[in-house]
């Protein structure tokens, strides 16, 4: 086993770094009451638009709400909605990107006609409108993501699949007599899947901002439910006189963010295939 | 053994090339390069094949149709008598486990992201050629029969050079315990001092292990080395075929005098003036009608440009395709 110690490459610390933010993220987004030092909800009458005090540490909202509290249970929220809103898209468009980049051809043209007609459309416009269509709320907004983002994977699958499938290791496992499968799920997507594993990091921090926008023009979220692009949104009204209603918010998005990009790029740099 | 293990005959294949929209409206064909144009040869039971020709005539097409990556367009490539082109199910991979193939670049072979323990343990359970608890001795043994140390099973193909990696590919290929070898190009991707130990460790595996090898290499010593006969190939056709000793003594066509007389040669005693050829290789999108040496022949006549000659016998198991019984005799004036 020495063998296998000597070759093992130190993290990256972009990896790292990533990592520890987005272990602090799901930390918050579990147990979001053993933490936060008040009821996200519980209105205070006593105490509306307070300035961030000992208290109070990120003041209190034009309800007398913890923003503090809030900007925690909010993790539950929006850390759900980067996850669900992803899973879906990452996994069938990396299975559907796979085999039509094997298969070339007819399934290529047809893949990337609908990439061609998704992407003529701008991302939020799109799941505006089908979000419209279904009526808001978060499952619908999983939906509506579900149906256009699998096509950013599944492009990306298929351009690396055919570019590796022309390698001769391709070619060895045909001439060996192993089955499409095999070459495709244990030969090619290990060494195609990398940009669209870096891709996933990065579009669950858009997710993050998408289900903001989205909770910002109420078609996300709803009230009271405590969520990053809501308490923005509330915040936007108050804004000179309790900045702290949404910089807050903004600042737990800005580095959730981060954590996903940072862990994105430390993925890339430890999957590199050393040549 | 009766019959050649082996057998291509009459192969075609054609590639089509993207064809700009203007000319499918029009119904026109697409244009396809013509990569084989009617090959034929045999390869007996435990003999090496050697096939050579410059870039481009054709000899890796004919070599991935042998182990069927590809399929040919027209004629047939026969196993034991038996066209491979049929082949489906259990009857393909015992086709793929006899006749295996060895890769040109030793860098795009190999899985970059699979540890050599398990591209060999891969091949040697997909063909269930041991039962479980003897796959991690066989691939030691593997290991050793190609000259690799034991604890290379535990190493990523880029923690390798070259050659080792050219090895391991080998090691993969006779996992499956086969009786042909292709080996593309083998040793050219590779540098010149490691080229040696690779192709030596093919003829004493070959010896060992009774394997048929086709060994496809533009490096006419090398090939000189190991085969037992060799074919010159030019623009998808072969042009000769003979015993290996035969075709660099008397070579009956004029591209191999040629081909030979443009390797250089370090005796000077056996010197020789270069055979001339002029011209350009003819496009493989439009073949010539006659020979398609013709073109850059120095000794093409109008029969030449009519007719394509079709291989007839020199002598035993010596074949060309020229319309001249025989080559004028060469100076041997150095110019």
């Amino acid at each position: 086993m020495s063998a296998r110690a000597r070759v093992r490459p130190a993290l990256p610390a972009t990896l790292v770094l990533g990592l520890l933010l987005l272990a602090v993220n799901l930390a918050l987004a579990l147990a979001p009451g053993l933490i936060a030092p008040y009821d996200p909800n519980a209105f205070d009458y006593n105490a509306l638009g307070q300035a961030p005090s000992l208290a109070h540490p990120f003041g209190t909202d034009n309800f007398g709400r913890d923003v503090l509290s809030r900007v925690i249970h909010a993790y539950t929220v929006d850390m759900q909605i980067a996850v669900f809103a992803t899973i879906g898209p990452f996994l069938a468009g990396t299975l559907i990107g796979a085999l039509v980049g094997y298969a070339g051809g007819l399934a290529e043209t047809v893949l990337g006609r609908i990439v061609d007609a998704v992407i003529t459309f701008p991302f939020l416009v799109l799941v505006i409108a089908i979000v419209a269509v279904l009526g808001p709320g978060l499952s619908n907004m999983y939906i509506a993501v579900g149906i256009v983002d699998w096509v950013f994977y599944a492009r990306l699958i298929a351009a690396e699949m055919k570019v590796q499938q022309r390698l001769d290791y391709a070619d060895a496992g045909r001439a060996m007599g192993y089955s499409p499968a095999r070459i495709i799920f244990r030969h090619l997507l290990p060494n195609a899947i990398t940009p669209a594993l870096v891709y996933w990091m990065t579009d669950m921090a858009l997710a993050i901002l998408l289900g903001s926008s989205l909770g910002y023009l109420g078609l996300g979220a709803q009230p009271p439910t405590p969520e990053w692009g809501v308490q923005i949104a509330d915040g936007k009204n108050f804004m000179t006189t309790a900045w702290w209603m949404s910089v807050f918010p903004g600042i737990a998005i800005v580095l959730t963010g981060l954590g996903f990009s940072l862990t994105g790029d430390g993925l890339a740099e430890l999957l590199r295939v050393k040549k | 053994m009766t019959g050649p293990l082996l057998s291509v005959r009459g192969v075609r294949k054609v590639f089509p090339l993207p064809q700009p929209l203007w000319r499918g409206l029009r119904g026109l064909p697409p244009p396809v390069v013509h990569a084989l144009n009617g090959v034929s040869l045999e390869v007996a039971r435990g003999e090496t094949l050697g096939i050579v020709g410059e870039s481009g005539c054709g000899k890796s097409t004919l070599a991935r149709c042998l182990v069927r990556l590809w399929d040919v367009d027209d004629g047939q490539i026969l196993f034991e008598g038996q066209d491979i082109g049929g082949l489906k199910g259990p009857a393909r991979r015992a086709f793929n486990r006899r006749v295996q193939m060895i890769f040109q670049d030793p860098y795009s072979s190999l899985n970059p992201r699979m540890r050599v323990r398990q591209i060999l343990a891969e091949a040697l359970s997909v063909h269930r050629m041991r039962p479980a608890a003897e796959i991690p001795p066989r691939i030691a043994e593997l290991l050793d029969l190609v000259r690799l140390p034991a604890d290379a099973a535990d190493r990523f193909p880029h923690e390798f050079s070259g050659g080792q990696r050219q090895r391991i590919g080998i090691a993969r290929a006779l996992a499956v315990e086969p009786e042909v070898l292709v080996a593309d190009e083998l040793v050219s991707a590779l540098d010149v001092s490691v080229q040696a130990q690779v192709v030596n460790l093919l003829l004493h595996l070959q010896e060992r292990l009774n394997l048929t090898v086709v060994f496809v290499a533009h490096d006419l010593r090398l090939v000189r080395h190991i085969s037992h006969r060799v074919a010159v190939m030019y623009l998808g056709r072969v042009v000769e075929l003979a015993p290996t000793e035969v075709l660099f003594s008397a070579p009956a066509h004029p591209y191999t005098r040629a081909l030979l007389s443009a390797a250089p040669e370090l005796d000077p005693a056996r010197r020789t003036s270069r055979a001339a050829t002029r011209g350009e290789l003819p496009s493989p999108l439009d073949l010539p009608k006659g020979c398609l040496f013709a073109t850059r022949c120095p000794l093409a006549f109008d029969r030449c440009h009519a007719e394509r000659p079709e291989p007839t016998p020199r002598g035993p198991g010596h074949l060309a395709a020229c319309h001249l019984p025989e080559l004028p005799a060469q100076s041997q004036d150095r110019p």
